[in-house]
């Protein structure tokens, strides 16, 4: 009598019929194409956005130029669209924005990062990541209610007696304008610096530090000559995180800027915005260069904040995975 | 001690301080903001609050129900969008996809994430009115909703690759399919993060304002359906407080603490759920 | 800070082993530093108990025991590095040239006891201001290129980086890097010189090269080190302190202690029957 030969029975799920065998790998594979497209959807989409905001503003581009970035005449009655006031008064608010957060930022970065114990810096961290969820409105809220008044009857005269010598500090004060818009962005971004700069520190090694001290460091010495500059790299990312962010803010802006598409050396001057600007008319352009040349602002915000944020990961990541014999990122 | 360190022992005390000083005046800002909206706003939270409609122009009394509803609403379907993406695609991310696509997709997730609320507002203008003529709820979500699938796609992704690899062996070991261990073993490890990421994603979009001025607009009325343009509490806000009437000045105030309250309480109950659970990486 | 001499725990402790040879070339010898009953905890847990011990001028002191022994621990009381931690206690004295450390300005003594570290750890800068570090923010009399070239050549390396002094010092190796620490820490003219076990992270070569160094370098200042290894510290040091478990068990002369140990636990050690 001849021997059937048996066959080894493979590893994994039990080989019976091949039915059996496919109907699990179909299962995965539908699971697998399922997600597949949820995941694809999400680079449709971007894609498309993208798209939208290049198609969308062919007709400025055409027309302008890069002309469209050195006039500053707005006017939808004669069809002239120049968007110099609104990056001017962009630029101006997210610089003293900066002005004012990154030294805030960081200097309370150090203090939870280098002087808190642990349960401290870890409460006071909670506070500004609850900060950081502040809608914009909230903001501008504050901004409309608060912020303006308080400049107009005390910080703008206190600045106009004591710096109004400086075109900073003179003109008209109305509470509102490019300072206050700066001040609002400035409160909004600081807590971005703070927590990303205050895990930048953490992650610095603890032996550079000691290394200062076994030198006859002071505590601000070790801190500022060799831990911040072993971080700076993921400090710089942290701003420019912030800068995005102001570049990109709406309404706390829009609430207090005034408004006004013009460009003045006095930051107690009404101003614009990019983002406010398209907030205001995009819905009511009157023709499609109108309609389109807020696209085209729309377009370079875009740009801008695609630019910084990505330079920004860059940096900090360099920064938190590099922990050591890395400084000079 | 020279006079050299004296002096530098001097500026360190004094910086060190000042560091905390910066810190104050941070965490403050926090409580100054909930100190204003709880003295302007606090007195005017009534059941009128959220059960009437507004009052005709430049008589006071009346409420913002309309906005809370039209905000529920734009906030439900932003969450039926957000989350199914952002969640299967996370799974994508996570179990099935090799480098390079995942590569992609994360990048283009974190491209969305960095664009500024008015740009995806002008984006969801130009598919989702512009095409049909009109504003509606159904934008006013779909722009909400877009913003929120970055948000719970790296969140979810992060905490399902955080879940130990010997789960996913054992669940396999036993025979289990791919996408039977992911719904049985794997999701179910990650619940709180995803949970915690759905949580924070929905505070954020639901203070949103700027991509709504461009979809839902506004609605002084009940706005029934999907197909018209609805009021939101961030929108509502802003329209008062731009105003010049005193009652609407009150009311944004309120407005304002419901929308702040509602926020602050989703993110400590979110940080909280994560916390008291098993530890995750922060996303 | 530091309390007076009061032990809170009475542990029977046996009487550290030191030879009579040892308790001459002691009286013989001037100490840099002294270290009187001192115990260390950390919160509530004790780490060293009752060490008694002298750093000799101008010699090299080697700490050896097996892991946790609390040797590192009792090096970083010499220049105060363990007050950055928060639950860390101690009692007992140690002087400095006759004068207890603990009064004096924690950044002045510093200066005075230097550190290098167990791995290489240059600031982010280049070679040139790693050394200058120390001088620039404590002052120095001597104009500072002259000072940094100074330390470069007594850590032995002057010549491979003299045409390189503006470069990242993170381009070095990993024994150069660990011999720019050496420099960094020489230029403020330390009268002790601390190193936590210096070459652990380096090549075999590397190791002999900072090896040769640290003889060299007693003729300026007194040198401290704590290290694994034993043979290291047999060929190199001028006295010997076995640790275990916190309590120095012995403390002799290098080459009695290596071979004619007093304390059974001592000789166990070194015959390498437990590390």
């Amino acid at each position: 009598m001849a021997t059937t030969t048996t066959t080894v029975p493979s590893a994994g799920p039990v080989a019976g019929s091949r039915s059996f065998l496919s109907r699990l790998r179909e299962g995965d594979e539908i699971a697998r194409i399922i997600t597949f497209l949820f995941a694809a959807s999400v680079v449709l989409i971007t894609l498309l956005l993208v798209f939208e905001l290049w198609q969308g503003s062919v007709l400025p581009r055409h027309k302008f130029g890069f002309n469209f970035f050195r006039t500053s005449v707005w006017d939808p009655i004669f069809d002239q669209f120049g968007a110099l006031p609104f990056i001017y008064g962009t630029l101006v608010t997210a610089l003293i924005s900066l002005l004012i957060a990154v030294p805030l930022g960081i200097g309370a970065a150090i203090f939870l990062a280098e002087l808190a114990p642990p349960r401290i810096s870890d409460t006071l961290e909670f506070f500004i990541d609850l900060l950081a969820a502040v809608p914009s409105v909230i903001y501008g809220l504050l901004g409309v209610f608060v912020v303006i008044p308080l400049m107009r009857e005390y910080i703008q005269p206190a600045l106009k007696n004591t710096l109004g010598f400086l075109p900073f500090f003179q003109g008209p004060m109305y509470g509102m304008g490019f300072l206050t818009a700066g001040i609002v962005l400035a409160i909004m971004v600081t807590p971005y610096i703070i927590s990303v700069s205050r895990e930048v520190l953490l992650s610095v090694p603890r032996d550079q530090r000691e290394a200062a001290l076994s030198l006859g460091s002071t505590h601000w010495e070790s801190t500022w000559k060799v831990v911040v500059p072993f971080a700076r790299a993921g400090i710089m990312g942290s701003i420019f995180l912030a800068l995005a962010r102001a570049l990109g803010e709406t309404m706390a802006v829009t609430m207090v800027i005034g408004n006004a598409p013009v460009i003045s050396a006095s930051l107690f001057s009404p101003g614009y915005s990019i983002a406010a600007i398209v907030a205001n008319e995009l819905t009511e352009a009157t023709s499609n260069l109108h309609y389109q040349s807020l696209i085209e602002l729309g377009l370079v915000l875009f740009l801008l904040t695609f630019i910084l944020n990505g330079l920004a990961r860059l940096l900090i990541v360099a920064t938190t995975q590099r922990g050591g014999g890395m400084g000079n990122a | 001690m020279n006079s050299r360190l004296r002096w530098r022992k001097f500026v360190s005390r004094f910086m060190l301080t000042m560091t905390g000083v910066c810190a104050l005046v941070s965490v403050s800002v926090l409580f100054f903001i909930l100190g204003h909206l709880v003295y302007h706003g606090g007195t005017s939270i009534s059941w009128a609050f959220f059960t009437k409609l507004p009052a005709p122009v430049g008589e006071t009394g009346g409420g913002m129900a309309n906005a809370i509803i039209g905000s529920a609403k734009m906030l439900l379907l932003a969450t039926l969008i957000g989350v199914p993406v952002g969640f299967f695609g996370a799974i994508y991310l996570a179990e099935f996809s090799g480098g390079a696509t995942a590569f992609v997709v994360r990048y283009a997730a974190d491209l969305l994430n960095g664009v500024p609320s008015i740009v995806i507002g002008i984006f969801a203008y130009s598919i989702a009115v512009l095409p049909f003529k009109r504003f509606t709820t159904l934008a006013g979500g779909f722009a909400l909703g877009l913003m929120m699938i970055p948000i719970t796609l790296r969140s979810t992704e992060d905490f399902l690759r955080a879940v130990p690899t010997a789960l996913r062996e054992a669940a396999m070991a036993l025979g289990a399919s791919k996408w039977k261990s992911i719904v049985t073993v794997i999701v179910p490890a990650a619940y709180r993060g995803i949970l915690t990421a759905v949580l924070l994603a929905f505070a954020r979009v639901a203070g949103e304002t700027a991509p709504l001025l461009f979809t839902a607009l506004g609605n002084r009325f009940w706005s029934p359906g999907w197909n018209q343009p609805t009021d939101s509490l961030p929108v509502a806000i802003y329209r008062y407080a731009i105003s010049p009437f005193e009652d609407w000045h009150r009311q944004a105030w309120a407005a304002g603490l419901v929308l702040l309250g509602l926020i602050l309480v989703i993110n400590i109950v979110a940080r909280a759920i994560l916390s008291r659970g098993i530890a995750v990486p922060r996303a | 800070m530091h309390a007076s001499v009061r032990p809170i725990l009475s542990v029977k402790i046996p009487p550290t082993v030191t030879s009579a040879a040892a308790r001459e070339t002691a009286a013989a010898l001037s100490m840099r530093m002294t270290i009187s009953k001192l115990n260390f905890f950390y919160g509530s847990k004790q780490v060293l108990f009752d060490i008694s011990m002298g750093i000799a001028t101008n010699k090299v002191t080697s700490l050896i025991g097996p892991s946790g022994c609390g040797k590192s621990t009792l090096l970083r009381t010499l220049n105060r590095m363990h007050e950055a931690v928060r639950s860390a206690r101690l009692e007992g004295e140690i002087l400095l040239d006759g004068q207890d450390i603990f009064t004096q300005d924690v950044t002045a003594h510093r200066r005075r006891v230097g550190m290098v570290f167990q791995r290489p750890n240059p600031f982010p800068k280049s070679i040139f201001e790693n050394v200058a570090y120390g001088l620039r923010i404590n002052g120095s009399n001597v104009p500072i290129p002259d000072a940094v070239e100074k330390s470069l050549r007594h850590a032995a390396l002057w010549d491979e980086v003299k045409d390189h002094l503006h470069k990242s010092a993170y381009e070095l190796s990993g024994g150069q890097q660990q011999r720019l620490c050496i420099a960094r820490a020489l230029a403020v003219e330390p009268e002790v010189l601390l190193l936590d076990e210096p070459c652990s992270a380096l090549d075999p070569i590397s190791t002999a090269k900072i090896e040769e160094l640290l003889v060299q370098l007693k003729d300026l200042c007194t040198i401290v080190t704590v290290t694994h290894n034993m043979q290291q510290a047999a060929r190199i040091s001028d006295f010997t302190a076995f640790l275990l478990t916190g309590q120095l068990i012995e403390f002799s002369p290098t080459p009695q202690l290596f071979t004619t140990p007093g304390d059974p636990r001592t000789e166990a050690y070194i015959t390498g029957r437990f590390g």
